[in-house]
């Protein structure tokens, strides 16, 4: 196409045919987006989008602007203003008490060293705190407990009124990148490398005091940890920028299993380890993972890699999903996976079943127990056999959203409603199905007309 | 009728043709050449051989206390527009017929001077003798100097063809009553103002006379008064009467109606004026009498307040005062308003009476198609205020109806007017039909309106006689009134209305009609529908001879109107339909029992009442009064086939595009341009004003889409890239290259809103989505520099969204077309040769498409469940059959109707104030190149 452009008349040769990354032609019957609306409004790279309710989400970018939409209809509902410098982490707060009705907040941190909690529903600040030494990284709210936690240089724990209910010692310079909740009152905090557990006890006297004590560090990832998410109750998983996936235990905090080497690839299956250091970290990053109950999709590098808990291995992969590095994946019920990248585009995949035995088989030097202190010839082996009884699985694009003119840094899936995509364009871009749409504004039309009294039906 | 029988001029050519057949020619030295101005290259169509002017134009005349009858300004004020036309002459015959009940002074049995609200009076008069006809609008200014307070005025749309007088009638009588209704409006303010000023000198006076007095009294203890104290004490009750003269009269002019100004079409202004009004109507509240009026301070805030004078005793109007002038009456603003409706007037009517009509149709009918018309046309032009007479055309039919006397009476709602002598003196114009005077008694008259009513109509008889002894005949040729007298007979005789017979007869009868010197009234004022409904009954329409037939039959008329939800909708609907069966059998002939059966295509709502479509266009009503003989000089000339003609024309032309042959089409949309060569006016026609601009692009985007068609075989899947809502690039080095292609291109882009067309001519930066959203066709530059290149990186990211014309190395990239709507739209062996027509012809094939769009758009079924348990798929069946089947279309041509109806579905949905966010819709479809 490109070629055509700038060569004036020769045959349009597609430069993805020389690249490695699958590409799909404009004939992607399964891809329902065939509408789109532009939202404009962010001044610098959207970095969030959050879900308030079914039809509400929350965008907040490097700008300090967080603004609230309508998933239906696009439309702006607020503008909030009130962090100076770019935002670090945003989170929904839903709180309902048995007396009040259910409020929806959002909490949002900011670089500028404050966190300030907002009502979804008239749009105003409701508090914001101002009492941070460094910049809150990650926010979770425990709905349980009914407190909500920040992460920076220290843990802080706060309840819904905003007071500080306890907090950690000063941790690293480096802080909290990322919490998750854990059962039994705990959460897993990621610094740098380690991964640190906390437990919230009740505090003997008062009625709302929570004490928070470190329990555990584990130190089994050899660089920082870029992700960290709960799959269910029992295992949460972690993935380190060097392309080191850790399943968890999440009761006992041991390590289940483990997987690394996603950069490799059957070609060079037994490059030395020193070469394979060598390697551009981003290419093994594991940038983000999410899981459903079976599987944990991970997006490492410019790949896409399923790893199924059950079989504790990879069960299917896409070395080069994206021209670049994959920065978010999510998994939709319909075993559809959408992927979106630096390079701008989104895609969406689908997990099938290889129905003849694979011409190529998932790499070998992939899997590796580390709990079975195999050597890895003996697990490559035991991959080979496995592969053989057990069925393969690939991932199939099934559709690609091109729209956004720089890295597509998140998305929300709101099932019906669409597909928001937030980027370093400053655009957030709502994908949404024609035909639904068009079926909608045809009911909104046929409302209209009976309420102008012009609609006669004749049956 | 008529008095005695004229010589006929033998200047129109279908009266020599007559002669030709029938009687021995003439001897050679009694003929009178054709084409008198045919050697100097004028058109010899033209009809205005005759007028000595060159176009129309708008003249204004007063009849000066002084001097008489004298023109004012023409507009367009130029010299050269009058030409050799004796304006002073024609000054003088059209203000010797004014129909205006002007009287103002002393009625009798009132203490003081009163002012009369009078009606503009509007008539039509021709004037064989210098080829001039002319629209007349009468009105009266108040101006405290005049005599009896009045200054009549006339003004006068001039033209050399009738037929555009006659037919044009009701919009330029609209058109005008606004310019009236401004001037009128400033006068007031002025009027009120003088007043103000002249009670506070008599107030002022007053307190030097009572001074003076009781000085003189104080001087005086003889106990008897001088001469001089009784001439003071006169002095001072003169000065008091006047006072309250005045203030009567100021009371008056304040007390004007206003709720007549709240009728929709009195509006033609600014805000600002609208305000002005506001704030005058408020003084009509008794308890408020603001002298200063709020309107006024922010006109007038520059004013220093007024110091009031003395006032000499006997300072009565003398003849070597120089009265206002026309500015001065009306102050400035409103008379520079009043200049610009004249301008716009003046623009708006000038050239071919064709052309004109065919405007109208084509935007009447554009009008009626209220949901789809933004799509591809220019709508901003149709939000002006329409002529006011939606209903007249069709209803006007109801004239046969006769039984309706009574439905008037018990519709129209009588309203006793306050303002007592709206009668008009002419009612009574004793020309002819005398017998029928005792008829024209209304009841409703008043004793005071009926003295009046003698008085003025001896002064208007002595008028009339004074002129017609001068040896000089006016002859009224028809009013309103009188001309539905002669329906009665005619057009029932002419019912099975064979158009020939008619016409002949109507000739015969209007042969004497055109006499050689004379002035013609061909027809007064038919404003009663210009006028609210409660001012009808004593509206002094200029000759009433008639009873109120007329009267009741537009009770008729408006009775839909009045009571739409009372009638039953059934009822409503035959009812208009037999209306419309009559109509067009009127207009059309033969031709009618096609229209009856609407084609699927035509623009109608299936769910909604028939009436709504049905309704045929507005401007078929000349045409059909003519037929009526309600004017018999009008099927005399040479035009009079010209309407009735042009209206079947259009209809079996837009058949004929319906079943589309090209060639048809050219032919009969240059069978209308050659029409529109019979010009009257020398002056191009650009009819309308809002789109002189537009015609003109329209042209040149006609000639260089013909062009576009011819040279790129692949126009085809272009025009559908289009017409499906994909962006279309054009992409060029060459800045002018690509925008010509752009602008032949840019008549199929369908509308996304009623603003501007998305078209963007020329862009030099990489687009982005957002581009394609707002754009759906774009100039795009190509460069060999570096940031050329990145124009090309987007542009190849986008592709999806994108269909990209190189216009340098001559490719298409796009999706498939296999469609035949655009075939049929853009073919390249088209006879078509001029950008104009070539335009024409693409908005009939996009206007069918349209009507298909709104079609598919508002059927209920086919895109809801009939019922609850329907699956969705066979909602999806249905609509898919619906397109293919129902609306034949195939392939590709369906996405373009759907692309269409959703463009539909968001106009219709989308709130006013609202802008709505412009979304993208695009497909999965994979791309083609072509070349040449």
């Amino acid at each position: 196409m490109l070629r055509w452009l700038i060569g004036g008349g020769r045959e349009p040769q597609g430069l993805a045919e020389k690249s490695s990354v699958q590409t799909i032609g404009e004939d992607q019957i399964q891809n329902p987006y065939t509408e789109l609306l532009v939202l404009k409004g962010h001044q610098d790279i959207v970095r969030f989008l959050v879900q308030i309710d079914d039809c509400r989400f929350a965008s907040a970018g490097d700008d300090g602007i967080i603004f609230l939409w309508n998933a239906q209809t696009g439309e702006k509902l607020y503008e909030l203003h009130g962090h100076t410098h770019k935002i670090t982490a945003i989170a929904p707060f839903s709180s309902s008490d048995g007396t009040e009705e259910k409020t929806d907040l959002i909490i949002t941190a900011s670089a500028d060293r404050t966190v300030i909690v907002w009502d979804c529903t008239s749009g105003r600040q409701v508090r914001k705190v101002s009492c941070f030494h460094s910049t809150v990284k990650c926010l979770t709210v425990l709905q349980r407990l009914n407190v909500w936690l920040s992460g920076g240089s220290d843990l802080c724990v706060w309840n819904r009124k905003l007071d500080l209910l306890c907090k950690t010692s000063h941790l690293t310079d480096a802080g909290i990148s990322a919490l998750v909740e854990l059962p039994k009152n705990c959460v897993a905090a990621a610094v740098g490398k380690e991964l640190i557990i906390f437990r919230l006890n009740a505090s003997s006297n008062g009625s709302e005091g929570w004490n928070v004590l470190e329990v555990k560090r584990l130190v089994d990832h050899q660089d920082n940890i870029s992700s960290l998410v709960s799959v269910n109750d029992l295992t949460f998983v972690t993935g380190s920028h060097v392309g080191e996936l850790i399943v968890w235990d999440a009761l006992d905090w041991t390590k289940q299993a483990s997987e690394c080497n996603f950069w490799d690839s059957s070609v060079h299956p037994d490059v030395q380890q020193e070469i394979k250091l060598s390697q551009s970290p981003n290419e093994t990053s594991v940038q983000h993972v999410t899981s459903d109950e079976e599987c944990v999709f991970a997006a490492v590098g410019k790949g896409i890699y399923v790893y199924n808990l059950q079989m504790k291995r990879v069960i299917a992969c896409q070395r080069t999903a994206h021209d670049s590095s994959v920065l978010h994946i999510e998994k939709l019920p319909n075993r559809q996976l959408i992927s979106c990248s630096e390079d701008g585009s989104v895609r969406i995949w689908e997990l099938r079943e290889r129905q003849q035995l694979p011409a190529e088989p998932v790499p070998t030097g992939f899997f590796n127990m580390w709990g079975f202190g195999r050597a890895n010839k003996q697990a490559n082996q035991a991959a080979k056999k496995m592969q053989e009884n057990t069925p393969m699985y690939f991932l199939e694009l099934v559709g690609d959203l091109i729209g956004h003119s720089s890295a597509v840094q998140m998305f929300l899936y709101f099932g019906e409603l669409g597909l928001a995509t937030c980027s370093a364009d400053h655009l957030i871009i709502l994908w949404k199905d024609g035909e639904r749409e068009s079926s909608l504004r045809s009911l909104a039309l046929f409302k209209k007309l009976a309420q102008n009294g012009d609609l006669q039906l004749k049956l | 009728m008529i008095s005695a029988p004229d010589v006929v001029a033998f200047t129109r050519e279908e009266e020599l043709e007559d002669d030709l057949y029938r009687e021995p020619p003439l001897p050679e030295e009694y003929s009178v050449p054709l084409f008198p101005f045919a050697g100097q290259g004028a058109n010899p169509w033209a009809k205005v051989a005759g007028s000595k002017f060159t176009r129309d134009f708008i003249l204004i005349s007063e009849f000066s206390e002084q001097v008489g009858p004298q023109p004012l300004l023409t507009i367009p004020d130029d010299a050269k527009v009058s030409g050799t036309f004796d304006l002073n002459y024609f000054s003088l015959r059209i203000m010797s017929v004014d129909y205006q009940a002007s009287f103002v002074g002393h009625p009798p049995g009132s203490a003081y001077p009163k002012l009369n609200f009078v009606e503009d009076s509007k008539v039509v008069l021709g004037d064989s003798k210098e080829g001039a006809f002319a629209y007349v609008h009468h009105l009266t200014l108040y101006d405290l100097e005049a005599r009896g307070f009045v200054r009549p005025f006339c003004m006068a749309y001039i033209s050399a063809d009738e037929h555009k007088i006659m037919q044009q009638f009701q919009e330029l009588s609209a058109e005008f009553s606004k310019a009236s209704e401004c001037l009128k409006t400033g006068n007031r303010k002025a009027f009120a103002n003088e007043l103000e000023k002249k009670l506070k000198d008599l107030d002022y006076t007053r307190t030097v006379l009572h001074n003076e007095t009781e000085q003189q009294k104080k001087a005086n203890d003889k106990g008897y008064y001088t001469t001089q104290a009784i001439e003071k004490a006169n002095e001072l009750a003169s000065v008091e009467k006047s006072i309250i003269e005045h203030q009567d009269l100021l009371r008056q002019i304040r007390s004007y109606p206003y709720r007549k100004l709240k009728e929709s079409e009195f509006h033609p202004y600014e805000p600002e004026c609208a305000l002005d009004r506001a704030d005058v109507g408020s003084d009509q509240d008794p308890t408020v009498s603001d002298p200063a009026e709020p309107g006024e301070t922010h006109l007038y805030s520059h004013m220093p307040s007024y110091t009031p004078k003395l006032i000499k005793a006997k300072s009565a109007k003398c003849f070597d005062k120089k009265l206002k002038t026309l500015k001065e009456l009306c102050d400035v603003y409103f008379f520079t308003q009043t200049l610009d409706q004249l301008h716009h007037i003046e623009r708006t009517f000038r050239g071919d009476v064709c052309y004109l009509l065919t405007e109208q149709i084509s935007r009447s009918l554009l009008k009626q198609q209220s949901v789809t018309n933004f799509l591809f046309e220019d709508v901003s032009f149709l939000d002006e205020k329409p002529p006011e007479k939606q209903y007249r055309g069709c209803q006007g039919l109801g004239q046969d109806a006769i039984d309706d006397k009574c439905l008037e009476e018990s519709l129209a709602p009588k309203v006793v007017i306050s303002l007592g002598s709206y009668k008009s003196s002419v009612e009574c114009v004793p020309i002819k039909m005398e017998q029928e005077m005792e008829d024209s008694e209304e009841p409703k008259m008043s004793e005071s309106t009926m003295s009046e009513h003698q008085e003025n109509l001896d002064y208007l008889d002595a008028d009339i006689k004074g002129s017609i002894s001068s040896g000089e005949s006016i002859e009224v040729l028809g009013t309103e009134k009188s001309g539905s007298g002669l329906t009665k007979s005619e057009s029932q005789a002419s019912l099975p209305v064979i158009p020939s017979p008619q016409a002949g007869r109507s000739k015969v009868g209007s042969r004497r009609t055109v006499s050689e010197d004379s002035i013609e009234v061909l027809s007064t004022c038919p404003s009663e529908s210009l006028i609210p409904e409660d001012f009808k009954a004593s509206y002094p329409s200029a000759i009433n001879e008639e009873p109120y037939v007329d009267d009741d039959e537009r009770g008729l008329r408006f009775t839909p109107r009045l009571n739409p939800g009372v009638d039953d909708g059934q009822d409503d609907v035959s009812k208009q339909e037999s209306l419309v069966q009559v109509d067009a059998a009127c207009c059309i002939g033969k031709e009618s029992p096609n229209f009856l059966e609407p084609l699927p295509e035509l623009g109608q709502k299936p769910c909604e009442e028939d009436g709504v479509v049905r309704i045929p266009p507005q401007p078929y009503r000349p045409a059909e009064q003519g037929l009526r003989g309600g004017f018999p000089s009008h099927d005399g000339l040479s035009g009079g086939l010209l309407p009735y003609e042009l209206d079947s024309r259009y209809l079996a032309g837009s058949r004929e595009v319906s079943k589309s042959s090209l060639d048809e089409c050219s032919d009969s949309t240059s069978y209308i341009s050659s029409a529109a060569s019979t010009c009257s006016d020398r002056t191009p026609s650009p009819a309308h004003l809002a789109c002189a601009a537009g015609e003109r692009h329209r042209k040149r985007a006609g000639q260089n889409a013909l062009r576009f068609i011819r040279q790129y075989p692949f126009a085809h899947p272009a025009i559908y890239s289009l017409l499906s809502g994909r962006t279309l690039v054009v992409l060029g080095e060459d800045e002018a290259m690509v925008k010509k292609l752009v602008t032949a291109l840019s008549i199929f882009v369908p509308n996304c809103g009623v603003y501007a067309k998305p078209v963007k001519h020329w862009v030099t930066s990489p687009l982005h989505l957002v581009d394609f959203q707002k754009w759906k066709l774009i100039g795009l530059q190509r460069t060999v520099s570096p940031a050329g290149v990145n124009v090309l990186h987007a542009l190849s990211r986008y592709s999806r969204y994108l269909s990209i014309l190189d216009a340098d190395s001559k490719t298409l990239r796009c999706p498939l077309y296999k469609g035949t709507v655009v075939a049929r739209l853009a073919d390249h062996r088209t006879q078509i040769k001029r950008g104009s027509t070539y335009y024409m012809h693409v908005q009939s094939i996009l206007t069918q498409l349209c009507s298909k769009a709104f079609l598919f758009t508002f059927c209920h079924h086919l895109h809801l469940p009939i019922s609850e348990r329907e699956p969705e798929e066979s909602v999806v069946n249905r609509r898919m059959n619906f397109l293919k089947l129902q609306l034949g279309l195939a392939n590709e041509d369906i996405k373009i109707v759907q692309y269409l109806a959703e463009l539909l579905k968001l106009h219709y949905i989308q709130e006013p104030g609202q802008g709505g966010n412009p979304l993208l819709r695009f497909d999965y479809v994979p791309s083609f190149l072509y070349k040449i």
